[in-house]
C-alpha cells in the first residue's frame, strides 16, 4: 500500500544543471572559516588560539550539552577567532585558518571492529566526528540515534533531495553507494529497526542503480522510490510516504517510532567509523541559472561562497546568492560566508522579479497545495490583522515554511514572509 | 558585493492573476461564438458595452479611491463577460452598462475590490437589473433572429425551454438542440456542449477544480430525477440539467474565487447548496429560472462553509501512534 501526502507542488527541478556534472574538487581556498556552531543547539567553545598550527581534522571547538564538536578542514594557522557571517544568518563566532596547502592530517584512528560497534560506542564515535543532519536541519546526529535506540521500528535514511536545482545527495549516491551503505547498516546495527528504508525520489535514477548494484549483502536494507514531489524529503511526509503514520502535531519521529537521517549524515558515519575522519568535507552543489558553469564540488568545510562561484565560472548575472534550495534556503547578502555542515548547495538566481501590489484572489490553490492541510488563505488574513486568536485556531506552528503555497500563489502574496511574522507575534505573545 | 535578501521561496510558479483571468475569457469564448451565431453581431455589442463599462468603471474607482491600477489584471473584463453572458441579447444597452457599473462599483470595488466581494459582481449585477427591470431580461429572441444593432423593441420573443418546464412539460426542443444552442436563452447560456468545452479547458488548465461544477450540477441531476414532473424521469433530468443557466452558473459563477469556499470538503457542500437551492426555485418560484439567486445565497452561506470544513490538521487523523 502506498501512502502519499496530499499537496505539494512540482517545480521545474532545475537539476538537470547538475545531475550529469561530475564530482569536482576545487582549489583549495587560501583560508577556510569555521564557524563554532554548525549545528541546532549551543556554539561550541574554541580549543585554539590565534597563532596556532592546526592539522587537518583537528578538533578545534567542542562544548558542553546539545553541541558537538567543529574540526579544522584543511592544515594551517589560526589567524582570528570573532564573529563572522553565518549563512543561515546573522554572525556566529569562527575560527579563521590560513591554509598552509599542505594537508597534515591529525591522526585518524579508524575502528577495528567497525560491524560489532555498540549503540554507545556508535554514538560516542559520531559525536567526536562532529557529524550532524545534513540534509540542512543540522541537528547533533548522536543525540537523534541516541535517543532513538530500542525506540523504533523504521529506520529512514532520505535521498529523496526534494529541493529542485540541488544534485549533492545524488552525486553522493552516484559516488560512494557502497559508503553510504555501510553507513546506513553501522546505523542500523545500533538502532535495531525492524525496517530499514532509503527513500529516493524518482528523478533519481542513476543513484538508485548505483545503490541497487550495491545492496546485496546488506542484508534488511531496501530502497523505495518515491514518485518526486516536493516536499517529499520534509520529514513528516516522507515517514508518511514510507510507514503510513502521521507525526502528531508538535511530535518527533520517534513518537511514531522512526528515525530519519540524511543520505549525507550517512556518509559522514560512515567516514566517522571506517575511516576514523570527522565532518571536514561536503559536496556542495553550486548551481542556478546565474553562474557560468554549474558544478558539484567536493569542498572543505569553511570554504567561501565566493571562492566557489568563482571555481564554478562566476556568475553571469547579478541575481541572488541562496544556500540551500531554492524553496526553502536562505538569500545571502554577501558571498562571503563559508560552506557549513549542512550546505549542500550554493543557488544563483537571476534577479527577483518584483510584483508591485501582491494581491489575494482567494483562489484557495494554497489550500490545495498546503502538505500541512493548513489553510493559508485564512492564515494570510489573521497574520494581517494580527489576529492571535485566529492563528491559533488556524494551526499556524505547524506550518513548517516549506514555501508550496508562496510558490503557487497567482497574486504572488508572500507567505511565508508573513507566517514567519505571525509565528513571531504568537512567541512574543506567549511569552 | 551585495546581493538582495528575498525571503524564501526563491522560485515562483508561472500562475498569476491575470492569466487566470484570461483563461476565463478564453473559456467563454466557445458560448460567446454560440451566441453571435444565434442572434448575430448585437450579442458582440452587448458583450463589448458589458466589458467596457465594467473596465472603466473598475479604473475610475481605483482613480477615486487613490489605489493603484488593477485594469492589467483582468478581473474587471471576466466581470463584464460574465454579466453579459446572462443578459439575453435584445438587451438595450443602458441596461447591460447599468448592470455592470453596479457589479464593479458596488458588488467588488466597495467591498474591497479584487478577492474581497462576498457575493459574484456579474451575479450581483444581474440580480439587480431582474428586480429593477424584469422586462427587459425576459426578451429572449427567437434562436436564429438576427437582431439589430438599435432598437429592439419590436423585436419578436420566444419561450425558453425553462418556460415550458415550468408548465410542466418537457420543452420542444429535442436534446441536441439544448447541447448545442438552438433555443432561446441569455447570450451565454444556450449551448451546453459549448459551455463544457469552456469548463474542461478551466479544469485543464487548473484555474479551478472540477468540485464545486460537479456538485452542483449532480445535485440538480440526482433531485430532478426524484422528483420529476414528467413521466420521463431522464428527460426531465436531462433537460434541467442541459437548459437554463445551470451549466454557466455551475462552470463559471459559483466557481468564483472570492464568493465561494476554499476547503476541498466545503467546495463539494456548496456546490450541493447551489443545486439544491436551485432547483427549489426553479420548482417554487416565480421566475422560471432559480441559478442566479441560489449562487447569490450560497455565496453567503460560504465563509460559514469554510470554517465548518476545515481540512483535518495533519497528524490527528490516523497513524501517529507506537505499535
Amino acid at each position: 500500500m502506498r501512502h502519499l501526502f496530499s499537496g505539494g507542488v512540482h517545480p521545474a527541478d532545475g537539476k538537470a544543471l547538475t545531475a550529469e556534472a561530475p564530482l569536482q574538487t576545487v582549489p583549495a581556498p587560501d583560508q577556510v572559516v569555521i564557524p563554532l556552531r554548525q549545528h541546532i543547539g549551543a556554539p561550541c567553545q574554541s580549543l585554539v588560539q590565534v597563532g596556532d598550527h592546526v592539522c587537518m581534522g583537528q578538533k578545534i571547538g567542542d562544548g558542553e550539552g546539545l553541541c558537538v564538536p567543529v574540526h579544522a578542514s584543511v592544515s594551517g594557522t589560526v589567524t582570528a577567532i570573532g564573529p563572522m557571517p553565518h549563512p543561515g544568518g546573522g554572525t556566529v563566532p569562527a575560527i579563521t585558518i590560513r591554509n598552509d596547502h599542505q594537508d597534515t592530517p591529525a591522526p585518524f584512528t579508524p575502528c577495528p571492529d567497525p560491524e560489532n560497534l555498540t549503540a554507545e560506542e556508535l554514538v560516542r564515535i559520531i559525536r567526536e566526528a562532529g557529524v550532524v543532519g545534513m540534509g540542512g536541519a543540522t541537528f547533533p546526529t548522536n543525540v537523534k540515534a541516541g535517543g532513538a535506540v530500542g525506540k523504533i521500528d523504521t529506520l529512514i535514511i532520505n535521498a529523496c533531495e526534494c529541493e529542485p536545482y540541488i544534485t549533492s545527495d545524488d552525486l553522493l549516491l552516484q559516488t560512494r553507494p557502497e559508503d553510504v551503505l555501510k553507513g546506513v547498516r553501522l546505523l542500523r546495527n545500533a538502532l535495531q529497526p525492524k525496517d530499514t528504508v532509503i527513500a529516493v525520489e524518482d528523478n533519481k535514477p542513476k543513484a538508485t542503480a548505483a545503490l541497487q548494484a550495491h545492496l546485496s549483502g546488506f542484508e534488511g536494507i531496501r530502497i523505495q522510490v518515491l514518485p518526486t514531489r516536493y516536499p517529499q524529503g520534509a520529514e513528516k511526509q516522507l515517514i508518511l510516504a514510507i510507514t503510513g503514520r502521521q507525526v502528531p502535531p508538535g511530535k518527533l519521529p520517534g513518537d511514531v517510532a522512526c528515525a530519519v537521517f540524511n543520505v549525507h549524515t550517512s556518509a559522514a558515519v560512515y567516514d566517522a567509523v571506517y575511516e576514523g575522519k570527522p565532518v571536514i568535507r561536503r559536496i556542495v552543489s553550486v548551481t542556478g541559472e546565474a553562474v557560468a558553469h554549474p558544478q558539484n564540488f567536493l569542498v572543505p568545510v569553511g570554504t567561501s561562497f565566493a571562492h566557489l562561484i568563482a571555481a564554478a565560472g562566476g556568475l553571469k548575472d547579478a541575481g541572488r546568492i541562496i544556500s540551500g534550495g531554492p524553496m526553502m534556503g536562505f538569500a545571502q547578502a554577501s558571498a562571503d560566508v563559508p560552506v557549513v555542515k549542512g550546505t549542500g548547495s550554493i543557488l544563483c538566481l537571476p534577479g527577483a522579479r518584483t510584483v508591485e501590489h501582491p494581491t489575494c484572489i482567494r483562489c484557495g490553490k494554497c489550500v490545495e497545495v498546503c502538505p500541512m492541510h493548513l489553510l493559508p488563505v485564512y492564515l494570510n488574513t489573521a497574520c494581517q490583522s494580527r489576529d492571535l486568536a485566529s492563528l491559533d485556531r488556524l494551526h499556524l506552528t505547524d506550518c513548517m515554511e516549506c514555501g508550496c503555497c508562496a510558490y503557487i500563489c497567482p497574486g504572488h502574496l508572500p507567505l511565508v514572509e508573513t507566517f514567519r511574522a505571525g509565528k513571531k507575534a504568537m512567541k512574543e505573545a506567549n511569552k | 558585493m551585495n546581493f538582495p535578501v528575498t525571503s524564501s521561496p526563491h522560485i515562483h510558479s508561472r500562475e498569476n492573476t491575470s492569466r487566470i483571468m484570461a483563461d476565463v475569457c478564453i473559456a467563454l469564448l466557445p458560448a460567446l461564438v454560440v451566441g453571435v451565431l444565434q442572434n448575430g453581431s448585437r450579442t458582440l455589442t452587448v458583450t463589448l458595452t458589458s466589458i467596457l463599462t465594467a473596465v472603466a468603471c473598475e479604473g475610475l474607482f481605483r482613480l477615486l479611491t487613490r489605489k493603484h491600477n488593477t485594469l492589467p489584471d483582468l478581473s474587471a473584463v471576466v466581470t463584464g463577460l460574465l454579466l453579459a453572458m446572462t443578459l439575453p441579447a435584445a438587451v438595450p444597452y443602458w441596461v447591460a452598462a447599468l448592470g455592470a457599473a453596479f457589479a464593479v462599483l458596488v458588488t467588488k470595488g466597495l467591498c474591497g475590490g479584487l478577492g474581497q466581494n462576498p457575493f459574484n459582481p456579474a451575479l450581483a449585477g444581474r440580480a439587480l437589473l431582474m428586480l429593477v427591470f424584469p422586462v427587459y431580461l425576459t426578451r429572449y429572441p427567437a434562436p436564429g433572429t438576427m437582431l439589430p444593432l438599435g432598437s429592439t423593441a419590436d423585436v419578436v420573443t420566444s419561450a425558453t425551454p425553462l418556460h415550458s418546464m415550468q408548465m410542466p412539460a418537457l420543452p420542444e426542443n429535442s436534446l441536441l438542440d439544448l447541447l448545442l444552442g438552438r433555443t432561446g436563452g441569455y447570450v451565454g447560456e444556450v449551448s451546453a456542449l459549448a459551455l463544457l468545452l469552456g469548463g474542461a479547458y478551466l479544469v485543464y488548465r487548473k484555474v479551478i477544480s472540477p468540485r464545486i461544477p460537479l456538485c452542483y450540477v449532480g445535485t440538480v441531476a440526482v433531485l430532478t430525477l426524484l422528483f420529476h414532473k414528467t413521466d420521463s424521469a431522464l428527460s426531465w433530468m436531462l433537460c434541467s440539467v442541459f437548459s437554463g443557466g445551470l451549466l454557466l452558473g455551475a462552470i463559471f459563477m459559483a466557481t468564483d474565487y472570492a464568493s465561494a469556499p476554499v476547503t476541498p470538503m466545503g467546495q463539494m457542500i456548496y456546490g450541493a447548496l447551489c443545486g439544491l437551492l436551485t432547483v427549489v426555485f426553479r420548482y417554487t418560484g416565480l421566475y422560471p429560472e432559480g441559478v442566479t439567486y441560489a449562487i447569490l445565497l450560497s455565496n453567503a452561506a460560504a465563509p460559514l462553509i469554510d470554517r465548518w470544513t476545515a481540512p483535518v490538521r495533519f497528524g490527528t487523523q490516523e497513524g501517529g501512534q507506537t505499535e
